[in-house]
């Protein structure tokens, strides 16, 4: 261990800590900007400098180590003094339209500004206004608001795609795409980690927002929602509930309060999709099909399998994911039961995930899905509506699709569709006494592999979130070096509990608590407390099968709840 | 900007595939092969950054990204003649800039960039060492002296028969 004194306070780590782990230690704040935990640490914005005994000049707090003895200050004049000067050249070729910005109220570098007194044009305030790339179906890029923290590009190369990186030099240099070409041309799997993590409003998600509201005041317009597993465990934490806060009954009052709107669960299709997988994976070792089998819900993972591993595709499941199964559905089942023409059904899924914006414009789905909103516009269209959303009573889910299974909740987490799909497995294969839990699944690490012994037969299992983890799962397998039945693949890291749509969380916050845990434990939670835990005990599922389907992998499940996949280019 | 099209032939490729592979294990492999890669094509065409990244396992982005940092890498192609101004501080007083824009004007294409019938390129220079002469420029080795803005058709009209 390493003794050291933040600001007189003594403190000691381990070795190798550097300054900024000391000071969380001794509870002494050190304003941080391009430092992002488990994403970059790479010391470039000087906002974390620190006076430190032993160095020479300021030191940035986020890269240097502690030696014994150290005494760091945190907060001179000299420190405060140089983060302001930092803050306003920032500043000077920042565009401070902030009273409209997405970011407003919710930025690091506006809460940064006026801690430091920073003045925001000190040093002049021409800039270039630099274009806006918004041609990409998820994500826009307004560089004129970048301050060049280069947090996007190192997401993106967490995620091995480096879709984005610098380009030029000095006053020239931006962040995107090689040669000015739009991301949308570029092999990005639209996952929005870099959304999640830019500090300002440079990156944000393709609006649907005005979309909605139109649709709500259309007298033609039927407007129904349903809502993803994971939105009900961080919707909350855009009116400042605490991190991992299940608000699924305020949300779903606040969702009808938007207009005559209907609002409907999409764990339903979360269990209609387990019963179809199980049912492809049974048919697949039984007839001799390509195993490993790969889940198929993340559309960022399967975009990611279309530019980088197209030899895979046959090893991906057939099944839509449960937003398109959803939305076929109302479009079909729902829309001949209640005599609506399918024109006039305007439906709007929510969902944390900037990549679903992109699958909803993928043709081989069908346009079943009108608008797809991220957990971040609906609570903005909550705010527009002027809802006291913390004052809210408990609402409920709108009929058919109103009750669905915890299995099918705990699909937002990491694990959860393995886990959902081995809980039916076992009582499919195994009889009665079959376990609900599977531990070995759960949890926020990047890979994670099991073997169960169900029924008498052998099953081993691999769950990866971030794609970098899918990519080492995935070549150990073509390498022969592992060998599994089934294979769970999210492109966030965490699952769609972390995903590119959810509330932007600042890195003050994000660098002190484990973010993925405590929102996946609010899912686990809510499951342990429903009374039906396994997807085929879904009343809902049921009624669908007896009434439209006949049975997994039918005819008619086959058009509307399967899809295929494609090999693309990278440029 | 004027859109030239890339045209390698299969010795240049083979040169290129020969560097990637004798660097392909090292970290860092990329400034060796880049630099070579301009050394071979005289440039840094687009085609040859998706197949040097593609081979060597890396994003383009980054390959673009270092591409573009350094100013002796150029992503241009170079012309036939290669017309270099000198804008070091005597020959910038002395008036280069104006040789400069008379040069652009000419051959309607900006400073950097190369004529789509690949017959000039300009770029600029820091000081050659011949402030006597200021302004200079230097076409494909040949040092003018004393140039005027008025001087330079002339000059150019020499290359531009063949």
């Amino acid at each position: 261990m390493v003794n050291l004194k933040i600001n007189g306070i003594a403190v000691s780590v381990p070795e190798g800590s550097t300054i900024l782990d000391a000071a969380k230690l001794a509870n002494v704040r050190i304003p941080t900007l391009c430092y992002l935990k488990d994403v970059q640490c790479v010391g470039s914005c000087r906002m974390c400098l620190v006076e430190a005994t032993g160095a020479r000049g300021l030191v940035t707090a986020c890269t240097y180590p502690v030696s014994e003895g150290m005494e760091v200050r945190t907060n001179t004049p000299r420190v405060r003094k140089s983060r302001k000067t930092t803050l306003e050249l920032i500043l000077s070729t920042h565009k401070k339209k902030c009273l409209s910005c997405v970011r407003s109220m919710n930025c690091e570098l506006q809460k940064l500004a006026l801690e430091y007194n920073a003045e925001e044009d000190r040093f002049g305030t021409d800039h270039d206004i630099k274009p806006v790339d918004d041609l990409s179906a998820s994500v826009v890029r307004d560089n004129s608001k970048c301050i060049m923290c280069t947090r996007c590009v190192a997401a993106c190369d967490n995620q091995t795609i480096g879709a984005i990186g610098p380009k030029n030099r000095g006053y020239a240099k931006t962040i995107g795409s090689p040669y000015d070409v739009s991301l949308a041309f570029t092999p990005c799997v639209n996952c929005g980690q870099c959304v999640v993590a830019c500090p300002v409003g440079a990156l944000y998600e393709k609006s649907a927002v005005a979309d909605v509201w139109g649709a709500i005041v259309d007298p033609d317009k039927q407007v129904v929602f349903y809502t993803a597993p994971s939105v009900r465990a961080t919707l909350g934490e855009a009116f400042s509930f605490p991190v991992g806060t299940n608000v699924e009954g305020k949300m779903i009052t606040a969702i009808k309060q938007l207009g005559d709107v209907k609002c409907f669960n999409m764990d339903i299709t979360a269990d209609l999709t387990i019963m179809e997988e199980a049912n492809e994976l049974l048919s697949r070792l039984k007839n001799g099909g390509v195993t490993p089998m790969f889940t198929s819900c993340c559309p960022g993972w399967i975009k990611f399998a279309e530019h980088y591993y197209p030899e895979i595709l046959p090893n991906i499941s057939t099944c839509k994911s449960p937003q398109e199964m959803f939305s076929a559905l109302l479009k079909t089942y729902y829309c001949e039961k209640h005599g609506i023409k399918p024109e006039n059904l305007y439906v709007v899924s929510v969902i944390p995930c900037t990549a679903k914006k992109f699958e909803i414009t993928r043709e081989e789905l069908g346009e079943y899905t009108d608008a797809a909103l991220t957990t971040r516009e609906l609570a903005k269209m909550i705010k527009e509506a002027g809802i006291d959303f913390a004052n809210l009573s408990d609402g409920e889910y709108d009929l058919p699709f109103g009750e669905a299974s915890g299995a099918g909740a705990i699909f937002g987490a990491t694990g959860g569709v393995m886990e959902a799909a081995l809980r039916t497995a076992a009582v499919k294969l195994g009889g009665s006494g079959a376990p609900l839990q599977f531990k070995e699944v759960r949890g926020t690490e990047g890979v994670k592999e099991a073997e169960y012994n169900i029924g008498g037969a052998k099953v081993s299992v691999a769950v990866a979130s971030g794609l970098g983890n899918a990519r080492k799962v995935i070549e150990s397998i073509k390498s022969g070096e592992k060998n599994y039945t089934f294979v769970e693949i999210m492109a966030c890291p965490g699952g769609c509990i972390n995903g590119g749509g959810q509330p932007y969380v600042h890195d003050e916050v994000r660098n002190n608590i484990d973010l993925k845990t405590l929102r996946a434990q609010a899912l686990y939670d809510y499951d342990e407390d429903r009374s039906v835990r396994r997807s085929h005990e879904n009343p809902a599922v049921e009624q669908l099968y007896k009434e439209y389907f006949g049975e997994p992998n039918s005819h008619k499940a086959h058009k509307l709840l399967h899809t295929s996949y494609c090999k693309r280019e990278k440029y | 900007m004027a859109q030239i099209l890339f045209e390698g032939t299969k010795e240049q490729m083979h040169r290129l595939m020969d560097c990637i592979n004798e660097h392909r294990s090292e970290k860092g492999a990329l400034m060796p092969v880049l630099h070579e890669a301009q050394n071979i094509y005289g440039y840094l065409p687009a085609e040859v950054q998706t197949i040097i990244a593609d081979e060597l396992g890396l994003p383009l982005a980054e390959v673009y990204g270092v591409a573009t940092f350094y100013s002796q890498f150029s992503l241009t192609p170079k012309g036939k003649h290669r017309i270099s101004i000198c804008l070091g501080t005597a020959c910038y007083v002395k008036g280069s800039d104006k040789i400069l824009e008379a040069v652009e004007h000419e051959l309607r294409i900006t400073c950097g960039e190369c004529t789509p019938d690949k017959k000039f390129s300009i770029e600029s220079c820091r000081c050659v060492g011949a402030c006597g002469l200021a302004p200079v420029m230097i076409i494909d080795g040949e040092v003018y002296g004393k140039v005027t803005a008025a001087d330079v058709k002339g000059i150019l009209d020499k290359y531009m028969q063949d």
